[in-house]
């Protein structure tokens, strides 16, 4: 067991707070921040929905001691529900007193530096600015997919990893298909050529959709009409600066296992979408449906959809041709000379990434899911978007380099969103061959 | 008593003052109108929101929380005239008539104004408007009981600070507790007494909180003491869960589907049962029930069958009711009405379509939307629904009988037996040989690892498809694997209430399966495991991440039940985990 430990200066909050450039200066000069086995980890919950309390959970749910301590939200009543959901499965483990609930859009950096592990699950806007504090307060991060919603926020991404890895921080990203024992050992069986080399690829994200939260609802709920900000905030999967649009929050899963499978990304892409169903005021901007033809490096394509619309054909699954036979991805099963069929087992993905995330910062090996997965997937996504949104061909080059940057340049209640409704209450929607999205 | 201590009261700034008068001076009503006492409150609550300091630039440019700013004209608009209450908007807007444009509150935001509330802004106007020098008003939220202080009191111990706050609100707003309203008192052993000077829970507290709504001023007072003293709960005290709240509401529900129920039943009788297909009113979607008639069958399976296990026995003679069987398993064409509300298209009345008003059927529950793709990619149309909890099946039920006016409800496990076996006593309905099985059902042996449309294979003798394999079936019972074993002489109607959220019993088998899993006596129970992959905390009460061979049938018995036994049918799981 290594016990090497990096010791906290004993500083109060406060103090923390008034000296947080210098203690991130020393932080850059230390090797590593990691613990032993039988350390007490303090985790911070940045976050406070569904998915950020289902992550905490698992968090809580690896082995060796370790504590909840700081959590953060824009929102005061989804951090105090989240708290008392916490609370209730783990009372030994949550430790969150009053002054170490942060709510506002500054809460991350006050959350982040009371933790060893800081968990990231605010819409995916976010996440840049986010990741980027964590690396440079030098702790160690669990972030949910996807971890961007455009190039400019990739770039950034990227460039904090770098850092993340020279100081010898621990990174997840919630991609939880590459801990899912199916997936590894289909993976497995396609590197080592199984279907021989892969040629042709297809994935899909076809349902239904997802959640709404009409303004009326919310007003209603609050008493009061809500400052434009608010509203998206509550409503942020229909917006693409919180959201991305769905082909980045949701189908990311699937380009991602493309991506895996052919040990790289797409070097261009085109399509077309639209909002043919999914247009009513609560709606947002973000699209229906997206078809998009990916080209690798190799000339390989994947052909992918993704929709949100009921009663249509429903599919969410990745497949793979091969020179020597077909593999279906997502039911782990090779069809052909290799014919092979998953027999099952394993454990429940999202625990395996906690897990497999804390025992590398126990043992302090290396670990970092942000480029290989998190980032470049996240920008597969993104570059299918940008397809659909402007009806061209993108390059991955052009969509990566591309200076448009989504995020408001203030943040607050008031402050102004990058989109604004209309009269009719309605937000302006990419039209293909108008829209410039570069 | 001890004396109420004024110097604690204010935990929150903004409630202080109303708090200590609303506590202290119950009886003070007559004139002249006070301020702080009377109309502050009734501002708070209902223009506060609005009319503050953040908000004010869009709700007319118009602010409550200080004298000045209330006082102040903008235009021609004048706000408050003292000594004129027709001259001021303050008083006139909020006495128009409720849905007027320029009503205030806006309509659509918050209730109108009690009469008696406007009655005190008019009067206070009239009187000349005074306002103490230096008090601001603040948004305070308006607390209901059945929403916000209910919960507070089944949860017991520890009281957190924020239920204090909510508490201390509640009182400072006239603790109003609507009658009927009741919390059972508790056993209580070994409960500290409370020092001297303080309020005694068990004592003080207790036998208000059992006695229930309205409360009276003592009672007010009491309750006021113990907030203020730190609402005390001692550990290991627990209280039932309340009679008449939020139960009352679901209760209420039920029983305006029951009249429905009662009104549009015809067949009152076995001998007046047929098998009929139904249109789901306002859709294209039918479903069709047969006809299994009243009976009694033996129960599990002999110790020599073959792949026995041992929770199928001892077998027993149970006495069966007639009831109507769905004729196949529930289908996504089905099921998908009732899981997304809002993209279900009216279609026209169809010949034969019961005329409802689906009002009640509006006022179920229905599931929050999905994130996972529930088919997990195996077909919809005419496919099995799948992957639901059991409790978004007996809410299913609920929402189908209000939506047509008959009782629907999940099958008890004897029942489902009874019915699976349709009179035959061998290991399978056509036998015991499972080489036949392949006539019969979709099992590992030829669903093509996924499942299939429904209706395909051969019925049982009672004109049931797919009674066994494709998906398992949902029954109401709890699972117990020893349940068998208490009964000694015939038994009608078993079934085994559930008392905690798992394990539930699910019948028939899968596509997943091998043989030996479809035998009628064979018996399964739910886990936790199901939803293991739910990504989210709270888990999902309405989805299944991990149950890709789990789906359900509803059956109508002829006999229709007593509101409250329909209660207990669409309320027999345990929702939370």
């Amino acid at each position: 067991m290594n016990t090497r430990k990096f010791v906290v200066p004993d500083l109060t909050r406060r103090d923390f707070l008034k000296t947080t450039s210098t203690l991130a200066a020393a932080a850059a000069l230390v090797p590593g921040v990691f613990a032993a086995n039988d350390e007490t980890l303090k985790v911070a919950l940045i976050g406070c929905g569904g998915r950020g309390s289902g992550a905490a959970d698992q968090a809580l749910s690896t082995a060796g001691p370790l504590k909840l301590v700081a959590m953060g939200d824009v929102f005061k009543d989804r951090l105090e529900s989240s708290y008392n959901n916490l609370k209730e499965r783990h009372a030994d483990r949550v430790d969150v007193p009053e002054e170490n609930k942060f709510v506002g859009f500054d809460a991350y950096q006050k959350a982040i530096a009371l933790a060893d592990v800081v968990i990231l699950a605010t819409p995916p806007g976010f996440r840049p600015p986010h990741f980027e504090e964590a690396v440079r307060q030098g702790k160690h991060i669990f972030m949910e997919k996807p971890v961007a919603v455009d190039g400019t926020g990739v770039r950034k991404v990227l460039a904090a990893c770098e850092e993340a890895k020279k100081k010898n921080l621990k990174v997840a990203v919630g991609l939880q298909r590459h801990h899912q024992k199916g997936y590894l050992e289909t993976l497995q069986r396609l590197h080592d050529g199984a279907i021989g080399d892969v040629v042709a690829m297809r994935c899909y994200w076809n349902d239904a959709g997802v959640w709404v939260h009409p303004r009326k609802e919310l007003e209603q709920q609050a008493g009061r009409p809500l400052t434009e900000m608010e509203y998206q905030m509550h409503n942020w999967y229909y917006f693409v600066w919180l959201c991305g649009d769905h082909i980045n929050e949701q189908h990311i899963h699937n380009l991602d296992v493309i991506n895996w499978v052919k040990k790289g990304h797409p070097v261009r892409a085109w399509g077309m979408g639209g909002r043919e169903v999914r247009k009513g005021l609560d709606h947002g901007e973000i699209f229906d449906h997206h078809a998009v033809e990916f080209e690798y490096a190799d000339g390989s394509r994947c052909s992918s959809q993704c929709r949100h619309i009921p009663n249509c054909w429903s599919n969410v699954s990745e497949h793979v041709q091969g020179t020597k036979g077909l593999c279906d991805v997502s039911g782990h099963r090779i069809t052909g000379p290799n014919a092979w069929r998953f027999s099952g087992g394993g454990k429940d993905p999202y625990q395996q990434e906690h897990d497999d995330l804390f025992a590398a910062i126990r043992n302090d090996t290396p670990y970092n899911e942000t480029a290989e997965y998190g980032a470049y997937s996240t920008m597969t996504a993104i570059l299918g978007r940008l397809a659909t949104y402007s009806g061209k061909e993108i390059t991955w080059d052009e969509a990566i380099n591309s200076p448009l940057d989504s995020m408001p340049k203030v943040l607050g209640w008031d402050a102004e969103t990058p989109t604004k409704p209309n009269a009719e209450g309605r937000y302006p929607v990419a039209i293909p061959g108008v829209t410039k999205v570069l | 008593m001890p004396a109420l201590n004024m110097r604690s009261l204010p935990r929150c700034a903004a409630l202080a003052l109303s708090s200590v008068t609303a506590l202290a001076a119950v009886s003070v009503t007559a004139n002249p109108v006070d301020f702080a006492t009377e109309v502050k409150p009734i501002l708070e609550m209902n223009c506060l929101s609005c009319h503050n300091p953040q908000h004010a630039e869009e709700n007319g440019k118009y602010r409550l929380d200080t004298k000045e700013e209330a006082f102040k004209p903008h235009k021609k608009d004048q706000r408050i005239v003292p000594g004129k209450p027709d001259e001021s908007q303050v008083y006139f807007l909020t006495a128009l008539p409720p849905g007027d444009e320029a009503h205030m509150p806006p309509t659509k935001m918050k209730p109108p104004l009690a009469k008696e509330e406007t009655e005190k802004i008019r009067q206070w106007i009239a009187e000349g408007a005074a306002w103490p020098a230096g008090l601001t008003l603040t948004n305070v939220m308006k607390t209901d009981f059945v929403r916000d202080i209910e919960p507070i009191f089944e949860r017991g111990a520890p009281i957190p600070d924020k239920a204090k706050d909510t508490l201390h609100l509640w009182l400072a707003q006239g603790a109003s507790w609507p009658a009927g309203v009741t919390f059972p008192a508790p056993k209580v052993e070994g409960a500290a007494a409370a020092a001297a000077g303080q309020v005694d829970f068990v004592k003080d507290v207790v036998p208000i909180l059992a006695q229930g709504g309205p409360l009276s001023a003592a009672a007010k007072q009491t309750l006021g003491q113990w907030v203020e003293q730190g609402a005390n709960w001692p550990a290991g005290v627990k209280l039932g869960p309340a009679k008449g709240g939020a139960q009352a509401k679901d209760m209420a529900l039920v029983e305006e589907i029951y009249r429905q129920i009662i009104a549009a039943t015809k067949e009152k009788a076995e001998a007046e049962m047929k098998a009929y297909t139904n249109t789901i009113p306002g859709t294209a979607v039918t479903y069709t029930m047969i006809p299994v008639p009243s009976g009694q069958f033996v129960m599990g399976s002999p110790a020599t069958e073959a792949h026995r296990n041992e929770d199928e026995g001892p077998q027993h003679e149970v006495k069966i009711e007639a009831f109507w069987m769905e004729q196949c398993s529930v289908t996504w064409n089905e099921y998908e009405l009732f899981m997304y509300p809002d993209e279900s298209k009216p279609a026209p009345p169809t010949a034969g379509t019961t005329n409802y008003t689906s009002q009640y059927a509006d006022a179920v529950t229905r599931p929050s939307k999905p994130y996972v793709e529930m088919s997990f990619g195996m077909g919809k149309d005419g496919y099995p629904a799948i992957s639901m909890t059991q409790h978004a099946c007996n809410t299913y039920c609920q929402w189908l009988s209000a939506k047509t006016g008959h009782f629907y409800r999940l099958p008890t496990e004897a029942e489902w037996e009874y019915a699976c076996r349709a009179g035959t006593t061998t290991a399978y309905f056509f036998g015991d040989d499972p080489a036949k099985l392949g006539e019969y059902a979709w099992y590992a042996d030829n669903s093509d690892f996924k499942y299939q449309k429904v209706g395909k294979k051969k019925p049982n003798p009672w004109g049931l498809y797919d009674m066994l394999g494709n998906v398992d079936q949902w029954t109401l019972d709890q699972y117990d694997p020893n349940y068998y074993k208490q009964f000694k002489e015939i038994v009608t109607e078993p079934w085994n209430k559930a008392t905690k959220p798992y394990p539930h019993t699910v019948r028939g088998g899968s596509w997943q399966d091998d043989a030996d899993k479809l035998r009628a006596a064979c018996r399964r129970g739910s886990s936790l495991d199901w939803k293991m992959q739910d990504p989210q905390l709270p888990k999902s009460i309405w989805y299944l991440t991990d149950a890709q061979f789990v789906g359900f049938r509803i059956i109508r018995p002829v006999k229709v039940p007593s509101a409250e036994e329909m209660y207990k049918y669409w309320h027999s799981g345990v929702e939370k985990d």
